[in-house]
């Protein structure tokens, strides 16, 4: 048995924790308030290898076949 | 694309991809930066044309640029899929099961990858076999009854696979004391009881000795270049953990294992995959965007849920809005128990009753403000 790292799977999009500007930012930017953002839970295995808390955002670049790149935003919750 | 033209038009907000295209076709004609800046303003008008208008209605867009296709699909369940014969859901019966987020597919498989320095024949044949679940009923020779010692005994088709059958006696019958005799493993039941004898022995024969938990099959293919495994039963989190597996690649078509081996945004992408895949197999050729905007839904609280009744669907606040959809008469009993009151916010109550809909341009009210603020 080896030890993984699932954030090199070609499935799993690049995940990183916004910090409070940028998530200032955001929130400024499409006029949202954090419930309104779709979530993921606090114990998915990658928002755990990133050590994410309840109510980080965590910015997901997804490579898409159609644009290319695409960004998407989650809350972390409790899970 | 190089880092300078991505800073360049970021705050065009135009996809990388038309970004990619514009600096080909700039490069390729020789634009200077004066005509290719031209061209780029055009090309974000033509793109800002092309996107939807804020209020449009396209879930109910998606719903029906899948549905239409959906509706050729063959109804028939299985195909057998290549000289192997692996049988295989497909056509409508899968895509119904991906969208009703189904705990375990019907034919769970898994497509294995190996590392480079792993990757051939050989291995690959070595590695299929081990990672076939196994239990001692595949493997033994004569398991036997002993009624005046009131013990069971083992022998092992193989003689190398005696030891792990021991191991594995040893720690599955905690209350039998087990023992290597010659080349025959006896397991001795503290009972007189012929029948309590025989359940031990049935126990016995399902345990497992060796390969991976729910894997039942595995065969070894050649794609271009790689040598895969494909395997029905999957087992995501154990198969990745195998030194030879490259857990880059390996793949399984059951995407709440795949949320709890590699996360929700895995799922999604298997979601997406999956459902492309069984509409590109009939030759049913719809827009990727749709299938995610559903497979974004399914994971949008953090967890996936299905299309229907019991998911998205079934959690929708508005009781009008859930009686019209499916099981009309239990959400109005519920509701009335209950006391529920419904706000009218969603586009089915306001159908019903004649008003507006909160869509397209009735999604936007004026606010006077009375008093500067």
């Amino acid at each position: 048995m080896k030890e993984i790292d699932i954030t090199k799977n070609e499935l799993v999009p690049k995940h990183t924790i916004l910090n409070d500007s940028e998530k200032e930012e955001l929130m400024n930017r499409y006029k949202i308030a954090l419930r309104q953002l779709p979530r993921i839970k606090m114990n998915d295995s990658v928002v755990e290898s990133l050590g994410g808390k309840i109510g980080d955002v965590v910015k997901i670049v997804r490579k898409s076949p159609v644009v290319g790149e695409s960004v998407y935003y989650r809350v972390v919750i409790r899970g | 694309m190089s880092e300078k033209s991505q800073t360049d038009y970021s705050k065009a907000e135009l996809p990388v991809r038309l970004i990619e295209e514009v600096d080909e076709v700039s490069r390729k004609m020789g634009l200077s930066k004066e005509k290719k800046d031209k061209l780029i303003e055009q090309i974000k008008k033509e793109y800002e044309k092309e996107s939807f208008e804020p209020g449009e209605s396209i879930g109910i867009i998606a719903a029906q640029s899948i549905s239409e296709p959906a509706t050729q699909m063959t109804m028939r369940t299985y195909h057998f899929a290549g000289i192997a014969g692996i049988r295989v859901t497909y056509g409508l019966p899968r895509l119904i099961e991906i969208f009703d987020a189904k705990k375990e597919p019907e034919t769970p498989m898994m497509t294995i990858y190996l590392k480079s320095e792993y990757n051939n024949a050989a291995e690959a044949a070595k590695l299929a076999e081990a990672l076939v679940e196994k239990d001692i009923m595949n493997i033994v020779k004569r398991i036997s009854l002993n009624l005046n010692e009131n013990s069971i005994e083992i022998e092992v088709v193989d003689k190398r696979r005696t030891d792990s059958v021991f191991k594995s006696l040893m720690d599955n019958l905690k209350n039998q004391t087990v023992k290597m005799k010659g080349e025959k493993v006896v397991v001795t039941v503290k009972t007189e009881d012929v029948k309590e004898l025989q359940k031990v022995k049935e126990k016995i024969l399902v345990l497992r000795v060796g390969g991976v938990e729910e894997i039942r099959n595995a065969l070894v293919r050649k794609e271009g270049d790689d040598w895969i495994i494909n395997t029905i039963g999957t087992n995501l989190s154990t198969v990745l953990k195998i030194k030879e597996v490259d857990e880059k690649k390996t793949y399984t078509n059951d995407i709440y294992e795949t949320a709890s081996a590699l996360g929700l945004e895995a799922a999604r992408s298997v979601i997406v995959r999956e459902a492309l895949k069984t509409m590109q197999e009939q030759a049913l050729d719809i827009d990727a965007r749709y299938v995610m905007l559903v497979a974004d839904i399914m994971t949008f609280d953090g967890e996936i849920s299905s299309i229907g009744r019991y998911g998205v669907a079934g959690a929708k606040t508005s009781v009008l809005a859930r009686a019209a959809f499916e099981e009309t008469i239990k959400h109005l009993v519920k509701a009335s128990i209950r006391n529920e009151v419904d706000k009218l916010q969603g586009v089915f109550e306001n159908v019903m009753v004649g008003q507006v809909v909160p869509a397209g341009t009735g999604m936007f009210d004026l606010i006077v403000r009375s008093e500067e603020e």
